[in-house]
């Protein structure tokens, strides 16, 4: 097969509440940024895709305001729904396909539009006959597995508190982030109680912006001047539908997902080989349950792995770096921004959140659906 | 570089205004258990899932993690793809590019609707701008009458030019199984049909249906080994020009599809499309795309498209034959619509197309309209190509 | 050129989405919520393939997706096998906060049962509990036609 890689990025700031743009005048910034760190012009753009949910945006066919806007007037292009880590993996078959040597992919949200209606929208992701007027949205059935991991491992809440101090804290070197924040285990501990075992701090807010990737196959990427980032593998997986069919306290997608993704790159020591992590934290127990599922620790030993340091910036295997989802969620663009902040760690790039020099090799992690249901991993390389 | 992808397999729903038997997961599963047996496989066999639909017809987020009951897309990668109308054949490129590139050797493809759990025009408002437009639109319907006007003021069509390609249409859905309006029309029925926004009939219109269509695409490495004649996918192209309803700003044709058009016989080599392709199945959501869009897409001169369909060419036994499966006017489920103009086109070239086969299919065309005027178009071949 | 925008107001404007449903339950389903509502009676619906029963019953096992069979009449009791104790409530949950969110094993089935707990004290909430569903006085075939699930000794 041929490679595929990242050759231009570019996001808007994570913010709380956009009120100078529309979710389509983000996606341009995000576009515009992208072009001009690939150091190109739309011509070299082959087709584009774009990454959006209609709940989200309350808009059916969300996708249309925002082709325009990546570029796309005379071009072929396509749409996903889900969150930008699924956009980019179509955006990729696209590129390997033989059709295109180059694709543009962008993803958004704008929650602060209908922030106040946000448990409608999560709500609205339960089957309507079965299960949709028992009133759960994401975070009450998250807490749901929140309280069935722990239990099931002895997690503690100061264990998962940990989470957002790190992750918060990690923000301060993030120009882009909406919340970075100086906090301890006990502020965590402190915070408001929403449902059981979630407090305010353990939960990611929802957030404004658009981000932006930029794909190459070998050939065409000499074309942009940018230290080429290489997909060196990539999978995705998702778990059955209903609550009920599935044990919270596994995630055996984002296993099967690793499993494969790290095949697919030839990596056999993930806690080894992998030089840092960025992936979905929506709530702090979610980052100890995929760092278990990735296989950076036993099973059950997230919470030793985080009290331990060493998924710290200056950690043996440093996640989240940038603050996470916890310091800034868009929802739907979330995983495209972990991708994002992977392939400045392996450019050198990533200013105060470089982990270290001479970054080879970088995960990024999306999920799609309720607790996790669907998980999409990224290994990227630099050669 | 990218390997050769064809569909090996399809299956489709019985479609019918309200589907009341079965909720969305298991009109989905319908469609997934017909394909399977097409394609003479099990869910076993298949490496992925991707589906579609317009979320809020069904008013369900997520619908990739939520139709896993029906899609059997547990314990595997599943992805929903969605660009409103062209949905179905967007899902059709989707597939194709999905195993060319090697990524996955057997794709499970799936398009669905239960347009009868909501209001549509309710539903297709929110597409609009909810600032600059929404306070002035209405539904899906006041584009194509635009165009429809423009169409008729510049080339002097008339509603009688429409109401035959209702008539064909209509008429060839009699030998398909699974459409949805399954009587014929006459010119006088389309023309005393009540005007919905002018020039438009009720009979020059699209029905709302519910339905499940699934198409199975497999590269070269596992297609021949799996299917005595693929369905091989020459080439794709689209286009989507529109940000705003008011872009189509007097034009007398659809501009995305007429670029689609261009780029795809460029890059096949069709030069003469009447000639060379032997069957279309055409996204015509309205009569009077029969007549404008066959224009636009170069299968005649514009102006000229009403001469062709009073002749006969586009009938069942005529030189190029349209909608063969009765088209979107006897069925439209619309995540599924474009999907089952792809499996109806992988049907005739693979010979199944039963009542509604057109002889010795060697070249066919699906092609994708979405009310955002989204142009898709597939051409599909029974030679395995170069 | 000079930032335009520094002098302009940022306007928010309101709205609406306003799109009603009608979902179809589908035979199987109806015939679910039937039993519920006129008999109080909780149902599961068996896998020929996986040999488990699942509830609430589905068409096809979401597992196997081979359809399944025998319907299989549950008593309604069960253990918890998770729950949350929801503190801040919002306006689309049916119970005011404090109240729990539970997904409970009923007694013969295989899948987890979604619902709330009612008639207990929040804190006493522990997984292992065994619970028994309270009906609705009105009942209408819908997964509120049981109003919660109550502890039993």
């Amino acid at each position: 097969m041929d490679r595929v890689a990242i050759v231009g990025i570019g996001q808007t700031k994570i913010e709380a509440s956009k009120e100078r743009q529309n979710y389509p005048e983000m996606v341009y910034e995000a576009v515009k940024l992208a072009l001009e760190d690939a150091g190109v012009g739309m011509d070299e753009v082959d087709n584009v895709v774009t990454t959006s949910n209609d709940f989200w945006d309350g808009r059916t066919i969300s996708c249309m305001p925002v082709g325009g806007v990546s570029g796309a007037f005379d071009k072929n292009i396509s749409g996903v729904e889900g969150d930008g880590t699924f956009g980019a993996f179509y955006a990729t078959c696209r590129t390997l396909s033989g059709s295109y040597g180059s694709t543009l992919v962008t993803a958004h949200g704008k929650g602060s539009e209908s922030r106040s209606i946000a448990p409608m929208i999560t709500n609205a992701a339960f089957d309507p006959v079965l299960a949709r007027s028992l009133g759960l949205d994401m975070t009450t059935a998250c807490a749901l597995q929140a309280r069935k991991y722990m239990q099931r491992y002895g997690i503690t809440e100061e264990e998962c508190a940990q989470v957002s101090v790190k992750n918060h804290g990690n923000a301060l070197d993030n120009p882009n982030a909406q919340s970075p924040m100086k906090i301890t285990v006990e502020d965590v501990m402190k915070s408001e109680k929403i449902a059981e075992p979630l407090k305010a701090l353990d939960v990611s807010p929802i957030s404004d912006g658009a981000c932006c990737l930029i794909l190459a196959n070998e050939e065409r990427a000499k074309k942009f001047r940018t230290k080429p980032v290489w997909l060196k593998g990539v999978s995705f997986c998702a778990d059955a539908f209903q609550l009920g069919d599935r044990d919270l306290s596994e995630c055996k997608p984002l296993e099967q997902a690793a499993a494969k993704a790290y095949r697919m790159a030839g990596i056999t020591d993930p806690r080894k080989e992998i030089d840092v992590a960025e992936i979905c934290d929506a709530f702090t127990y979610q980052e100890l349950m995929w760092t278990e599922g990735l296989g950076f620790c036993k099973k059950g030993e997230g919470g030793k792995l985080v009290t331990s340091g060493a998924t710290a910036k200056d950690g043996d295997i440093p996640v989240n770096p940038s603050g996470g989802l916890l310091s800034g969620h868009v929802a739907i663009a979330a995983g495209m921004y972990r991708m994002i902040e992977a392939v400045r760690q392996i450019r050198g790039e990533a200013g105060g959140m470089q982990v270290k020099e001479g970054v080879k090799t970088a995960l990024a992690h999306g999920v799609n659906g309720l607790c996790g249901q669907s998980h999409c991993v990224w290994i990227l390389g630099s050669e | 570089m990218g390997k050769r992808a064809a569909i090996i397999g399809t299956g489709q729903t019985y479609c019918k205004s309200i589907r009341r038997d079965v909720n969305g997961q298991e009109l989905i599963n319908e469609a997934v258990t017909r394909a399977l047996q097409d394609a003479e496989l099990t869910i076993d066999d298949i490496d992925g899932v991707v589906i579609g639909n317009m979320d809020h017809f069904e008013g369900i987020n997520y619908v990739d993690c939520w139709s896993i009951d029906g899609s059997g897309g547990y314990m595997k990668p599943t992805m929903k793809l969605c660009t409103g109308g062209t949905t179905g054949t967007t899902l059709g490129i989707g597939g194709y590019h999905m195993v060319a590139s090697g990524m996955f050797d057997k794709l499970l493809v799936i398009g669905w609707e239960k347009n009868s759990e909501s209001d549509t025009t309710g539903a297709i408002v929110t597409a609009t701008d909810p600032i600059l437009d929404r306070g002035v639109m209405a539904g899906a319907l006041a584009g194509l009458a635009i165009e429809a006007s423009e169409y008729a003021a510049a080339y002097g069509a008339t509603s009688k030019d429409a109401a035959r390609v209702s008539v064909r249409d209509r008429k060839h859905a009699c030998n398909n199984p699974y459409a949805h309006l399954r009587k014929e029309v006459t010119i006088e029925e389309v023309l005393s049909s009540p005007v919905i926004s002018d020039p438009l009939r009720l009979l020059d219109m699209c029905p709302r249906t519910d339905g499940a269509c699934a198409v199975i695409y497999a590269n070269e490495d596992v297609a021949e080994k799996l299917c005595p004649q693929p369905a091989w996918v020459v080439g794709t192209s689209n286009r989507h020009c529109y940000s705003r309803f008011a872009d189509i700003k007097g034009q007398t044709g659809m501009l995305s599809l007429t670029t689609a058009a261009k780029e795809l016989w460029a890059k096949t080599g069709v030069k003469e499309p009447l000639k060379e392709i032997d069957v279309m199945e055409m996204y015509q959501p309205y009569s009077w795309g029969g007549l404008i869009w066959f224009e636009d897409m170069g299968f005649c001169k514009k102006g000229e498209g009403p001469k062709y369909i009073w002749d006969g060419v586009t009938d069942m036994g005529g030189e190029c034959p349209v909608n063969p499966s009765g088209g979107v006017i006897s069925t439209n489920p619309i995540g599924a619509t474009g999907l089952i103009r792809c499996a109806e086109i992988a049907g005739q070239i693979m010979g199944k197309a039963g009542d509604r086969q057109v002889p010795d299919v060697e070249l066919a065309l699906a092609t994708g309209f979405g009310g955002c005027f989204w142009s898709d178009m597939i051409l599909y071949s029974k030679n395995k190509p170069a | 050129m000079g930032d335009y925008w520094s002098d302009a107001e940022n306007m928010v404007q309101p709205g609406k989405i306003k799109v009603p449903y009608t979902w179809q339950a589908g035979e199987m389903a109806s015939h679910y919520f039937t039993r519920l509502r006129d008999e109080k009676k909780i149902l599961g619906k068996h896998c020929p393939k996986c040999d488990k029963v699942l509830a609430p019953p589905r068409k096809n096992c979401p597992f196997c997706t081979v359809p399944t069979d025998e319907w299989v009449e549950l008593s309604g009791q069960g253990t918890v096998d998770t729950f949350t104790v929801v503190r801040k409530g919002n306006a689309i949950q049916p119970m005011k906060a404090p109240f729990v969110y539970a997904l409970i094993r009923l007694d013969g089935a295989d899948t987890g049962f979604l619902h709330m707990l009612g008639e207990v004290d929040p804190e006493a909430v522990k997984e292992g509990m065994r619970v028994e569903a309270v009906f609705a006085e009105e009942r209408i075939g819908s997964p509120r036609d049981i109003a919660y699930f109550k502890p039993i000794g």
